[in-house]
This record gives structure tokens, C-alpha cells and sequence, in this order.
């Protein structure tokens, strides 16, 4: 069996043997549905789309995902089990990919329980599937963004609180980096392209157009792009962490 | 020079399967010195025999040690008995794996710096098979991060240690393959059952098929493990939770086991029974076990290092180490109602051999002169006086005291 794997099956299982799963699959769950028909009024818009329920996504992944990855690898250093996984014959690699698929998959599972939604509106009119089946798939992608950023950031602490908060911080920056609170701190002194460079890394607008149906490849490539540049981050953490 | 199997560049690996009698005999005295122990020593070879069938499963060597220093070497005879890598034909079992491979750990100029600290200082050592190698040092002394270098978790900031061939920088995964390694404080998952935590250990270290159910029957039941298996591991008391620790280590059956004080904590039955199970893997396997605790080192160890400051500050077996105290060959008595303490003392004070008398009230020690056997001439003094003596015994060496004089020294220079 491939290292990746079983390291992926070992995290799933610690997920569910504790309470973090449940609390964190019915938070979600009560979240989107409050947020879809109480703020978004999926109802009174009269539109059969789940437009209202995607574009909270980014909001809830901000708090709830840093909540998910703050443990990855702060945890393994807080109990010591990092220098027994780190011990085992699993490179480096095959321990990073291992935790972050498995808490991906996680919040795939976690995504694919909001399915009654959609039964809903393909209940109550005539959706177009197709545009809810990308903005699916661009909330996972994005997730999966947040998670990359947040497991490097646990890897550089042992205390889960502050690899919250700062997880916290920059995917916050992340999301709005398309939007006036980023910019107006950069655009006076940095170069333009820069200040533009930095406006196309917002999650926010790659996200937004996927929801809308608009399935650009640049905006996949760009959120998994993000991911594979924080897992590399994420190993050459732990490499200095093992050389300090 | 005729050498053999087993004995490489002057070094013979042999296991001594005979007690023998060490007669000395300026002072007519006899001492048995170790029984089938695994010995690790400089010799030279003198003469070499095959095995009596001529099939080469070991012979039997004539060999000098090498003592002392190079200008009077003195000469020891000592019959070691080497066995070759190969299956006993009849009970099928493993022998030592001496004809082969000669060292299984090497470290070399290992060097660990924590900013400006330096708690590893260009450490070199090699442990050879069936050597039950102890780490001996006061908390802090740089043990745990030797460990930690070897068992491949910390990059050394120089030097680097190759284990059974493999270096751990370059080839990683091959040296972590034949390395059982006990964290300090053995970290679990404690959220898995002892059983999931197990079967994922397997999964990682590739055990499949029959071998696989019968290694972790086999754990299992060495570390008594069948009441908690369906248990959360952070719900076991500590003593099961090194055991699982432990058995994790062991689950591949590696030829290499790092355990980084695997007796800390546990309460003295359970120490006992760890220390048993080293004991019982010393033969086909090779152990480094970490400690501050001296008596284990007695209890398991074949050779002990002493480290401090990360300096390694000696490196012998645990009776030489002994034999460094000023205690050893010493005569401790304890003098019985009926018997003037005083009157003893004065008469030993007599006694050309004696250096030293020491102790108070009813007990006495009394110390050698240049390591000189006193006990028979005590014995001697004791029935023409008559004295009566509740207790009499040979003082071995003290080695908490050898501990603190060698790790002192070096921190007040």
C-alpha cells in the first residue's frame, strides 16, 4: 500500500474516533443552510440557482477551515507523535500529501452532505446543473486552497491557537487581496503591476466567476497552483524545523 | 594474519557461551567473570580452531586482548567462541550475524547546535552486533537528540551516522526500514485504539500476509496487549502506554532498536518487565537504550557511553566502568554485637594492603592499595580474631559514584 494512502486512512479514522468530524460537518451544515435562506433568501429571489448558498462559501471556509487545519501538523508536535511519524519509512512528501488529501477529503465529504440544496431547487424549478456541478467543484478547489495555507502554517507552530489566528489572518488577506481593504494599503508605494499581480490573487474573484457558471481553466489552475506552492511551503517548514 | 571469521581489523565479535574461571594467581583468588555475555573487544588473534564437525557454525578463537596503554600492552587470554551468518540447521533460528557485518550503528562526528547552544558536540561511536548499548547522562546531557539524529528525525548540524550500511541523510527510507525507534515519552495517537494503532504501524512498515498477523499476535502477546486492544490509547494508564510504544518498535522485527528511556515512569514491576524483554531481543538484535537510570544500565546493558555537555566522556562495559570507582575490590562489614567496632579497626589498620578505613558506628569499608584483594585476608583476620560479622561482602564499584565523578568533572572544567 502506498505511504500516501495509509497516512490518509490513519487521519480520516483520528477525524471520526473524535468529535471534531461532527461538530465540524454539523456546524457546516446549519452554517450554509442559515446563511442560504436567511441571509441569501433562496426563496424570495424566485431564481432556481444556488447562487445564495455559494457565495457564502468563502466566509465560512475563512473560520471554519483554519478550525479544521490548525491541528494537522501543530498537533503531531504538541503529543510528540511527529517525531514517531517522522521516524516511520515515509518521506517527507508522503506525510504532507497524506495529511492535507485526507482533510480535503474531508471537507469534500462535508460538501457533498449539502446535497438536500440542491435537491431543493432542482425540486422547486429547473437549475442549471451544470453551473451548480463547477460552482461544487470551485468550492472544493478553494477549500483545498485554505487547507494548503493553513497546514503550512500549523506546521510552523506548536500551539493550534495561534496557527488559527494567523491561518485566519492570511486567508483573509487572500480573499480580499482583489478589493479596496488589501489594495489601499499597497497602491500609493508599490508599482502597479505589483498592486495588480496582488489583485489576481484574490480567492474572491476567481471564486465569484466560478459560481456565476463561467468555468475558466486559469481560475482551477490558479487555485491549484495555490495549493501545490503551500504544500511545498509546508515541507521546507518541517525540513528547517528538523535541521533547527 | 590468520584471521577469523568474524574477527576484522583486530576486533573480534563473539558471544562467550562458556563460564570461565579467571585465576589469579598471585593472590589465589577466583572470579567468575561473564557468562554468555556478548563481548565487544580489541584483541589479538593467537591461534584459530574450526567447530568440533568441521561445519564452520562458529569456531573458537585464542585471542589476547588488548590492554593498556601502547608502550605496555598486557596480554589477557581469552577464548572466544564466533559464530558465522547462517541459519542453525536445526532449530532454524537466526545466530548472530557476525561474519558479515562487523558494525551496525556508526556515528560519526555527530554535531547538534540549538542557535548557540551546542547540545551535541562531534560525537563518534560504533556499536557492533549484539551489543546492548547504554546511553548513560544527566537530563539535558544531549542523549535524546543523539537519538533522535540516528533515528533519522533531526538533521545533525554536522557529521552524519550510517545504520546497518545505510546513511540516514542519504538513504533515509532504507535506514528507517531496519530501525525500531522508541520516542522519548513513546507518543501515541491517542485517539486510535491500541489494535488500529498497530494495524496502522504494519500497514506503514509494509507487513503483509501470515507475517503480518503473526508479528502482531507475536507483540501482542510480549507486551501483554490483548485487554486494551479495543481501548482508546489515551484512555490506558502509562505503563500500557509505553508498552504500546514499545511494541510499535518492534512490530517488524528490526534489526536495529533506538528506545530512548523506555523505563521512565513505569512502576518497578513494570521496569522489570521491560527490561526482561530487552534482555530476551538482545541476542539477535541491536539495542541502544537511553538512560539516567543506573541500575538498568547493570540490568541489560553490554557497554555502556557516558555522555555530558554532549561530549561523550566514556565508553566501556558497565564492570569496567565499576571497576573505575574507588570502591572497587573494596571489603564493606558490618561488625555484630559482641565485637568491638574499634579493636577491627585498629586491626585492620594493620594491614599492609589496606589504604583506607571508612564508615561509621558498626559498619566499616576498608580500601585496597593499588586494587589488591583484600576479602581473603579479612576473612583471614576475622576467624584467628574471632570477630563476629553480621555482613561481609566484596564491594563491585559504585557506579552512581563513577556517573557523578565523570559528569562533574567535565562540567566544572
Amino acid at each position: 500500500m502506498n505511504p500516501v494512502w495509509i497516512i490518509l486512512k490513519r487521519e480520516l479514522h483520528s477525524y471520526f474516533a473524535t468529535p471534531v468530524a461532527y461538530v465540524f460537518i454539523v456546524i457546516f451544515l446549519i452554517l450554509t443552510g442559515a446563511f442560504t435562506f436567511q441571509i441569501g433568501g433562496l426563496y424570495e429571489r424566485g431564481q432556481a440557482d444556488l447562487i445564495p448558498f455559494f457565495t457564502f462559501h468563502p466566509w465560512l471556509y475563512l473560520f471554519l477551515v483554519p478550525a479544521l487545519s490548525m491541528r494537522l501538523w501543530a498537533e503531531e508536535r504538541k503529543t510528540g507523535t511527529i517525531e514517531l511519524l517522522m521516524t516511520l519509512p515515509v518521506t517527507m512528501w508522503q506525510a504532507v500529501l497524506g495529511k492535507f488529501l485526507a482533510a480535503w477529503f474531508f471537507t469534500g465529504i462535508a460538501l457533498v452532505l449539502t446535497f438536500p440544496l440542491w435537491i431543493t431547487v432542482n425540486y422547486l424549478g429547473d437549475p442549471d446543473n451544470g453551473v451548480i456541478l463547477a460552482a461544487y467543484i470551485g468550492s472544493f478547489m478553494m477549500a483545498g486552497g485554505f487547507l494548503a495555507i493553513g497546514a503550512c502554517l500549523s506546521a510552523v507552530t506548536r500551539n493550534q491557537v495561534i496557527a488559527f489566528i494567523i491561518t485566519v489572518t492570511v486567508c483573509f488577506l487572500f480573499l480580499l487581496a482583489g478589493y479596496d481593504l488589501v489594495l489601499s494599503a499597497i497602491q500609493g508605494w508599490m508599482p502597479q503591476p505589483i498592486v495588480d499581480a496582488i489583485a489576481s490573487l484574490s480567492f474572491l474573484t476567481h471564486f465569484s466567476s466560478i459560481i456565476k457558471g463561467v468555468i475558466d481553466l486559469r481560475d482551477l489552475v490558479y487555485f491549484g497552483l495555490i495549493i501545490v506552492f503551500f504544500l511545498i511551503a509546508n515541507a521546507v517548514v518541517l525540513d528547517m524545523k528538523k535541521a533547527s | 594474519m590468520a584471521i577469523a571469521v568474524g574477527v576484522d581489523n583486530g576486533k573480534a565479535f563473539g558471544r562467550l557461551l562458556y563460564s570461565r574461571l579467571r585465576r589469579d594467581h598471585s593472590q589465589q583468588f577466583c572470579k567468575l567473570v561473564e557468562i554468555d555475555k556478548s563481548i565487544s573487544v580489541p584483541v589479538k588473534v593467537l591461534e584459530t580452531f574450526p567447530d568440533l564437525f568441521g561445519l564452520l557454525c562458529w569456531q573458537t578463537v585464542h585471542a589476547a586482548i588488548i590492554r593498556g596503554d601502547a608502550a605496555g600492552e598486557s596480554h589477557e587470554s581469552l577464548e572466544i567462541t564466533i559464530f558465522r551468518a547462517i541459519r542453525c540447521p536445526l532449530s532454524g533460528k537466526r545466530q548472530l550475524s557476525y561474519g558479515g557485518q562487523t558494525v551496525v550503528i556508526e556515528a560519526k562526528g555527530l554535531c547538534k547546535l540549538y542557535g548557540d547552544i551546542t547540545a551535541v558536540d562531534d560525537l563518534s561511536f560504533q556499536v557492533a552486533p549484539g551489543e546492548v548499548l547504554g546511553f548513560l547522562g544527566p537530563n539535558g546531557a544531549g542523549k535524546s537528540t543523539t537519538m533522535r539524529m540516528i533515528a533519522g528525525f533531526l538533521t545533525p548540524s554536522s557529521g552524519t551516522a550510517t545504520v546497518c550500511g545505510h546513511d540516514i541523510q542519504k538513504e533515509p527510507i532504507a535506514a528507517k526500514t531496519v530501525i525500531g525507534y522508541l520516542p522519548e515519552g513513546a507518543p501515541n495517537y491517542p485517539e486510535m485504539s491500541c489494535g488500529s494503532f498497530l494495524e496502522f504501524i504494519a500497514d506503514i512498515r509494509q507487513l503483509k500476509g501470515d507475517t503480518r498477523r503473526a508479528r502482531l499476535d507475536d507483540v501482542i502477546e510480549r507486551l501483554h496487549l490483548g485487554p486494551v486492544l479495543h481501548q482508546a490509547i489515551d484512555t490506558l494508564s502509562k505503563g500500557f502506554k509505553r508498552r504500546v510504544g514499545l511494541a510499535q518498535a518492534i512490530l517488524h522485527d528490526p534489526q536495529v532498536l533506538i528506545l530512548d528511556e523506555p523505563t521512565d515512569g513505569l512502576d518497578p514491576n513494570q521496569k522489570f518487565e521491560v527490561r526482561n524483554l530487552i534482555s530476551a531481543m538482545a541476542s539477535d538484535k541491536i539495542i541502544v537504550i537511553s538512560t539516567h537510570i543506573l541500575e538498568e544500565v547493570h540490568a541489560v546493558c553490554s557497554r555502556a557511553i557516558v555522555i555530558a555537555h554532549g561530549k561523550l566522556l566514556a565508553d566501556d562495559s558497565p564492570q569496567a566502568l565499576e571497576a573505575r570507582s574507588r570502591y572497587h575490590n573494596a571489603v564493606s562489614m558490618k561488625i555484630g554485637d559482641g565485637t568491638d567496632a574499634d579493636s577491627v579497626r585498629n586491626a585492620l589498620r594493620a594491614v599492609q594492603q589496606i589504604t583506607r578505613i571508612e564508615g561509621e558506628g558498626n559498619s566499616i569499608t576498608a580500601f585496597p592499595k593499588d586494587g589488591a584483594l583484600l576479602l581473603p585476608r579479612i576473612t583471614e583476620l576475622a576467624n584467628s580474631h574471632q570477630w563476629r560479622l553480621d555482613e561481609l561482602h566484596l564491594e563491585g564499584g559504585r557506579l552512581d559514584e563513577v556517573f557523578r565523578d565523570i559528569t562533574t568533572a567535565e562540567g566544572n572544567a
